[in-house]
């Protein structure tokens, strides 16, 4: 009896490229944290990690095999179930994330055509914002099952931070909406290849500046790291976790903070699109290949910027992110919304004067 | 049995047992996080049923922010089993009659609903549900209602405004 009928050659297609596209944000998120470490020493002028391996390469494998090895604490007071939960959810949403982005056009091989892009859906990106809102709950578990005051307050600060950024953050993306008519994250992209069309920072720069703004926010990355404010709530959410369990945690940052970057680069910076090249022109594969280098480069700038940002800013105070969030992002983003849908209808019923 | 089915009955149990978990699990955090797993499995139907838009939304808007504001409440007041006051048992009989009574009075209105019968679920190939049909139905056909509803909206939150300020 035939039980499932699948085309099984698809299903071993998309098994192997979410093999890949996993694999590949665990190794950029690995090699983040060193990236990290290495920028904040350039910036603070002093040399940084630089004893495993050539240049201090090996570094992030040493930290990783530290974080294997200690010893896994659960405190008594805990809620063991919860307290396990907290971290496999906030790396499950993070890597979740990673389904809808193109990574580049298609490959050829073996005569089959190979889109890079675990699954185009057309409700792209909000699905996106579907998982950025579960991401919460690995925060809000964490620090609740804790059992700790201090984890509990983070848990709470670092809640209400990502809903009333979140808020901000949509409405700065609806007015990119209206310019693309389409919210397929392939379409955009599409979109912004076409000679005749820029990339959409053109259209929407303060829609991406309060995109990114909102994102650094999403990350829980300085100036809005308060749920890991260290001076006042000792480490925040993650304060009774060891061992890998905090290891995720602290992965799961990075791995949002490639995710958003790669999802920045999508949608504002023309996605896998080379830039004054016409990939058309070329060998499919070779585009392929262009494309996904052309969209790495852009992701590792805007790490750069995130970590910039992280070495240079101090931290807000929780009265000021609440305020920039509601009286300054909102308002700025509803004027931005109704700015670009008065364009748009002036374009689509164009007035005789 | 295709794989659309195998998944049906699969979020069929998943959404039944999370919803009836919620109701029986004694500490309010896991009941809370018993109706996420109920709301993902609802989206889950309404993504077989072709209808990403809704599906997407209601994991927005339930899963992703009233879930958390629950869940922001229930931590905050710190509800456990020693403190939370246990009802007594003629209390929970009542409960699960009246209850059971509902559930009855629904099934009956649902089996006679004439609307439905001889009706089929579309699996798959439906398209209402896609995002560009439903705005064109919601601001075609459905305008007054569409706005009705909003401004609706707009005095639940001026309400919740005025209320906050006090």
């Amino acid at each position: 009896m035939n039980i499932l009928v699948i085309d099984w050659l698809i299903f071993a297609e998309k098994l192997v490229l979410i093999a890949v596209i996993i694999f590949s944000s665990l190794g950029v998120a690995l090699y983040t944290t060193f990236a990290e470490r290495k920028v904040a020493a350039i910036l603070q002028d002093r040399p940084g990690p630089n004893r495993a391996g050539p240049f201090g390469l090996l570094q992030p494998l040493a930290d990783g095999v530290k974080l294997f090895t200690k010893e896994e604490i659960i405190p008594n007071a805990a809620n063991k179930f919860l307290f396990i939960l907290g971290p496999g959810l906030a790396m499950t949403a993070a890597l979740m994330t990673c389904a809808v982005v193109p990574w580049g056009n298609k490959l050829e091989l073996f005569g089959r055509t190979i889109a890079l892009q675990i699954a185009d859906i057309n409700i792209g990106i909000l699905y996106v914002f579907a998982v950025v809102s579960m991401g919460v709950y690995g925060i809000m578990i964490g620090g609740w099952a804790s059992n700790n005051k201090f984890s509990l307050m983070a848990a709470l600060r670092g809640a209400s931070q990502a809903i009333s950024y979140e808020l901000a953050m949509g409405m700065s993306l609806i007015s990119l909406l209206f310019l693309t008519g389409s919210l397929s994250l392939k379409t955009i992209v599409e979109q912004q290849i076409n000679n005749s069309h820029f990339w959409n920072i053109i259209y929407q720069p303060v829609g991406f500046i309060i995109f990114f703004i909102c994102a650094l926010a999403e990350c829980n990355r300085t100036p809005f790291d308060l749920p890991e404010a260290e001076n006042e709530l000792n480490f925040g959410y993650h304060q009774e976790y060891s061992s890998m369990k905090l290891g995720f945690y602290l992965f799961s940052e990075y791995i949002n903070m490639f995710i958003s970057s790669a999802i920045m680069a999508t949608m504002f910076f023309g996605g896998y699109d080379m830039p004054f090249v016409d990939e058309s022109k070329f060998d499919p594969n070779i585009a392929a290949i262009i494309g996904i280098v052309a969209l790495m480069v852009k992701v590792v700038i805007f790490i750069f910027v995130f970590m910039w940002i992280r070495w240079t800013i101090p931290r807000f105070r929780y009265d000021q992110l609440m305020d920039l969030g509601w009286k300054k992002l909102l308002p700025l983003a509803l004027a931005n919304m109704l700015i670009t849908a008065f364009f748009i209808l002036l374009q689509s019923n164009p007035i005789k004067f | 049995m295709a794989a659309t089915q195998i998944i049906f009955w699969f979020l069929s149990v998943l959404a039944l047992v999370s919803a009836l978990m919620v109701i029986l699990s004694k500490s309010p955090v896991y009941s809370v996080l018993w109706l996420i797993a109920l709301f993902f499995a609802i989206s889950g139907h309404y993504i077989l049923l072709n209808a990403q838009f809704l599906a997407i939304v209601n994991m927005i808007v339930y899963a992703g922010a009233i879930m958390v504001l629950f869940l922001f409440v229930i931590m905050l007041m710190n509800l456990n089993n020693e403190t939370e006051p246990q009802k007594n048992l003629w209390i929970q009989l009542t409960g699960a009659i009246s209850g059971g009574c509902l559930l009855m009075l629904l099934i009956s209105l649902i089996k006679q609903a004439t609307e439905i019968h001889g009706k089929r679920l579309i699996f798959e190939n439906g398209t209402i549900g896609l995002i560009e049909n439903l705005g064109k139905s919601l601001f075609n056909e459905f305008v007054i209602p569409f706005e009705i509803s909003s401004v609706l909206f707009l005095s639940a939150m001026v309400g919740a405004v005025v209320i906050g300020k006090k």
